[in-house]
């Protein structure tokens, strides 16, 4: 394994780890004025990273492809998979951010550059393959979240939010690491393939809690239930861009982290972890079903959607088979691809004064003063609430269907009754945008790199998706094809 | 043939609803109209091309342009009657709405003609996954249909009907995938000939009847149904009444009781049992009603009662009949709510006491409400009489106690239809406003006039609409025949007498000729 073939796999991480310290210089030294300049590059490098790693999924991945640095870290199908996911999700959300700082005039280059060292970091999460990888590449995306989570440093929700952020994650972490050490002293190694092969010797108690107190801070990062807390208040006070990028790149990442995870140091063990993943993905749907009824603000509420699809992707990964995991990357794909189109219409909701608006009062009527944006939001919002022909449903039946391909009709079937709970609240959003009368008068014109971005979404998540179903379900199974080997 | 008339038949009102979501009012009204007009068209050219007594799937179309399940079309005699029904109302509710909706026109519009679009889908569809993403799918315009220009209470009735049907239908999804998981494919034809164990059916039976029971509606989950029909405009009425209701019944048709006949057998008395509450008790409601609507969507859940009852009697006579009830009470409903839809316009009240006398000041009117009345009521000559005397014979052969019960429903349906009729075109002109209003116009007549001579054909000569069906229906019982139940009725077929029943012998004849 030479030193090139290393940074070969690693290029992603370590082109923008080297583009992101350039832009800290640019934006150093040319101050707030370079903020557009640095934005553009930052996107472009992450549509180049997303570029090399789809180069590096269609290489065919064996067993030593991709692996780097004595197997730290695993540039395979399945990480470049994810990776894609999450740079272009990233890319997508710089495209609609600067609109949001520039009526505060608060947008700084940091910003980008921030979202550009979270990008290396989730990519170090999705690939390695040892835990002491696994936690800097986790608390690298974390550090940046938090600072992205309270940006706008003269807004008390803001701050509030990030510090809210800081203070539990900071816990998760440390619970994770806890785990880690437990690991690392039952095993002897911290290295994935090692764990697995000291698991299949001997699997104690010790490693036991171990390996319970891994899963509890990445269901933490996932925010599944009963680790959720954190959401609706981080959603809700956290500047909107920095929410759709919390509600899509991070979230991609540490699901792929929790997969591989699950799916190979502890792939001998799924009876141990197994129940735990059901408890959590029943009690994400139903609780992120049930939190939403209640909620006014819209990001609130699209903060426990996304703890309530956490819930439909751990069904998935449940199923512990490749198409489970196959599933959970087809799932992933719609999910990014429904909540940059809600928070992109979010962004695009605005008063006459330019202000954001984000409760349900602020949109009723929405379908009469702005018909096109009420009738994206409408396909988005029934897509979520997973009702067919619109794509959501794709996600949610390949997820159940691996479920009960894996014998778990139990967990299908209460499953897919509580998302029916879910349904309640998606369609109050379109209740009050189509049947309630306006009260509000709002902006009528958005700028055309919002509306690009919407459309694209909302083009993936019409029924025209389906015609996407061959080449989606060959590219999971591919990125899934890794786990096979494994077990 | 090679011509894909199916998936024109989609492709027609897809491209219309589309197009209407951007146009002003009067031309989306033209362009809805248009495209219904030439689905109907094309309708027609399906059933004279429909070879009767030939293979069972006929108009097949398929393509893999899906993971997980393929663009499968195809139609069977029981598929092209109900999809010539859909078809046959469109056009009437497009012009139902023509001059009630005034508001987002365009998108009321669009909203229809997918429905259209999504129940031809169901009916065509030859795969499993593409029939549940047809059948769902249709909750989606029905919700906004019912939301935004239903009447004042719309918004409750929307979610519950979106609700209902959701959690109905959720399961069957389960099902299906177990199903598709066991047999390793999603063709429907051959599924339908697919024997799964007698215990996994019990469970798959339940399934899919959660699903069809909402949709039917059958008691007690049948509560969804005067909401949802009192509050939408008329013409979602006629489309929920007339078509929607029937994606029940052809479920279990085309699912439950050829793919798990055992469980079938198993549960029939399940469903006698919970249609025998749904003739009497809603029968009973009915007749205690206010509201005109409401009255008729009572007296809908108690037909659909009967269809059920027929079709888990097992037999060929209860099957047809059930088909026959669906068709026909699909027509006479649809019909019954244009008419209230019609008064409805001139004086914006369902309330029945509102009305009185009509048939002095709109006579015309009168006369069409008579038949629709004396059909829902199933008078000989009328399509109901066809579809109840057969499905009421085909439980005979069953249960004299169900028959006995639901022949009821026919008294009790005389009642409140009759009583119905006698408030609102009978008695004095109490109400001043009532008494002025004018007959019917161009625009009605052409709405209720193809009914009526439909209603009167299926009555007069069945055999067309029987006859597509006949062989399928045959086939259906073949497969059931394994888990029918044994009949108390014991029906013996005697030795048939040598000459017809009128026969007068040649001897008495000339003795009476004295």
């Amino acid at each position: 394994m030479s030193y090139a073939s290393s940074l070969y796999f690693t290029g992603t991480e370590v082109g923008l780890s080297i583009a992101g310290l350039v832009l800290l210089l640019v934006s150093a030294w040319g101050g707030a004025r370079t903020a557009r300049l640095v934005t553009i590059l930052t996107a472009a490098a992450l549509f180049g990273a997303a570029i090399f790693c789809a180069n590096l999924f269609g290489l065919a991945s064996g067993e030593i492809a991709g692996r780097a640095f004595g197997d730290l870290y695993r540039a395979d199908a399945f990480g470049s998979f994810a990776k894609i996911l999450i740079y272009v999700a990233a890319a997508a959300i710089l495209m609609v951010t600067p609109r949001y700082f520039a009526h505060t005039a608060t947008y700084r280059p940091e910003y980008p550059v921030l979202m550009l060292f979270n990008a290396v970091g989730m990519g170090m999460m999705v690939s390695a393959t040892d835990l002491m990888t696994l936690y800097i590449g986790l608390e690298m995306s974390s550090l940046s979240s938090y600072v992205l989570a309270s940006f706008l440093k003269q807004d008390t929700r803001s701050s509030e939010a990030g510090l809210k952020y800081f203070v539990l994650g900071a816990l998760a972490s440390g619970i994770i690491l806890y785990g880690v050490s437990l690991i690392y002293g039952f095993t002897g190694s911290t290295n994935y393939e090692g764990i697995r092969a000291a698991f299949a010797m001997q699997f104690s108690t010790g490693a036991l809690i171990g390996v319970v107190f891994v899963l509890a801070g990445m269901a933490f990062k996932v925010s599944a239930v009963p680790f959720h807390m954190w959401t609706p208040d981080v959603y809700e006070g956290a500047p909107t861009p920095v929410t759709a990028f919390f509600a899509t790149a991070p979230k991609v990442a540490a699901m792929a982290m929790l997969v591989r995870m699950a799916m190979d140091p502890f792939a001998g063990e799924v009876g141990a972890w197994r129940q735990i993943v059901i408890f959590a993905a029943l009690a994400s749907i139903v609780v992120g079903a049930l939190g939403a009824i209640g909620q006014q603000n819209l990001k609130r509420l699209l903060a426990y959607s996304s703890i309530n699809n956490v819930g439909f992707m751990l069904i998935g990964l449940a199923a512990a088979t490749p198409a489970g995991v196959a599933g959970v990357m087809t799932y992933l794909a719609i999910y990014v691809a429904m909540t940059i189109g809600s928070f992109t219409a979010l962004l695009m909701l605005r008063d006459r004064a330019g202000n954001q608006l984000e409760t349900f009062a602020d949109i009723s009527g929405l379908s009469t003063s702005r018909p096109t944006l009420a009738w994206c939001l409408l396909a988005l919002m029934f897509s979520l609430a997973g009702i067919p022909p619109l794509f959501g449903f794709w996600g949610k039946f390949v997820v159940f269907q691996a479920a009960v391909q894996a014998d778990m009709i139990a967990l299908a079937a209460i499953g897919i009754a509580a998302s029916v709970i879910g349904a309640f609240y998606y369609i109050k959003f379109i209740k009050v945008m189509f049947f309630d009368e306006p009260t509000r008068e709002v902006e009528m014109e958005s700028p055309v790199g919002h509306w690009v971005v919407l459309g694209v979404c909302v083009a993936l998540v019409s029924p025209l998706g389906y015609f996407l179903t061959i080449p989606l379900g060959e590219w999971s199974a591919r990125a899934a094809s890794v786990f096979a080997l494994a077990m | 043939m090679d011509f894909p008339i199916l998936s024109i038949m989609l492709a027609v009102p897809l491209a219309a609803a589309i197009a209407c979501l951007f146009l002003g009012a009067q031309t989306a009204r033209m362009v809805a109209l248009g495209a219904t007009l030439f689905n109907l068209a094309l309708g027609v050219l399906l059933w004279a091309n429909y070879d009767i007594g030939g293979a069972q799937w006929q108009f097949v179309e398929r393509a893999e342009i899906f993971a997980g399940f393929s663009y499968a079309l195809g139609i069977d005699g029981i598929a092209l009657m109900l999809i010539m029904l859909s078809v046959f109302l469109m056009p009437i509710c497009i012009l139902a709405s023509w001059d009630a909706i005034t508001k987002r026109v365009g998108e009321y519009m669009a909203a229809f003609l997918l429905m259209e679009v999504l129940m031809i889908g169901v009916f065509a569809a030859q795969d499993m996954f593409l029939f549940y993403i047809f059948f769902e799918a249709g909750l989606i315009p029905m919700y906004l249909i019912i939301g935004v220009w239903g009447g004042d209470n719309r918004i409750y009735a929307s979610y519950k009907f979106f609700l209902y049907t959701l959690l109905g239908s959720v399961l069957m999804l389960i099902a299906m995938m177990w199903m598709v998981n066991e047999a390793g494919t999603t063709d429907i034809p051959t599924l339908l000939n697919y024997d799964f164990s007698p215990a996994a059916q019990t469970w798959l039976w339940l399934a899919f009847f959660a699903s069809f029971a909402v949709k039917m509606p059958m008691w007690p989950v049948h509560t969804w149904l005067p909401d949802a029909h009192v509050q939408a405009p008329t013409a979602g009425s006629v489309i929920l009444a007339g078509v929607l209701l029937k994606l029940g019944g052809y479920g279990f048709i085309r699912f439950s009781l050829p793919m798990f006949p055992e469980a079938s057998a198993q549960f029939a008395w399940l469903v006698f049992a919970l249609s025998m509450v749904a003739v009497v008790y809603t029968s009973l409601v009915a007749l205690v009603q206010d509201d005109m609507k409401k009255l008729i969507a009572y007296s809908s859940v108690a037909h659909m009662a009967i269809v059920t009852a027929g079709l888990f009697a097992f037999n060929v006579q209860g099957i047809e009949g059930a088909m026959m009830v669906m068709l026909g009470h699909g027509l006479v409903s649809g019909a019954l709510f244009l008419c209230v839809g019609i008064i409805y316009d001139r004086l914006h009240t369902r309330e029945i006491s509102r009305y009185g006398g009509l048939s002095i000041n709109m006579p015309k009117y009168a006369l069409f409400f008579l038949l629709f009345t004396m059909a829902s009521v199933g008078l000989p000559g009328t399509s109901n009489f066809v579809g109840e005397f057969l499905a009421l014979a085909g439980i005979y052969k069953v249960s004299t106690l169900v028959t006995l019960v639901c022949t009821t429903g026919i008294i009790l349906g005389a009642a409140y239809m009759l009583y119905l009729y006698r408030r609102v075109a009978f008695g004095p002109q109490v109400n001043e406003d009532a008494a002025r209003m004018l007959d019917l116009n161009p625009r009605e007549w052409a709405m209720l006039a193809p009914i009526a001579a439909a209603v009167l054909w299926m009555g007069v000569y069945p055999e067309s609409f029987l006859a597509p069906m006949r062989q399928d229906i045959a086939t259906l019982e073949a497969r059931l025949a394994r888990a029918a139940p044994e009949g108390d009725s014991k029906l013996k077929v005697g030795t048939p007498k040598e000459h017809a029943a009128n026969f007068v012998e040649a001897a008495h004849g000339e003795e009476g000729a004295h």
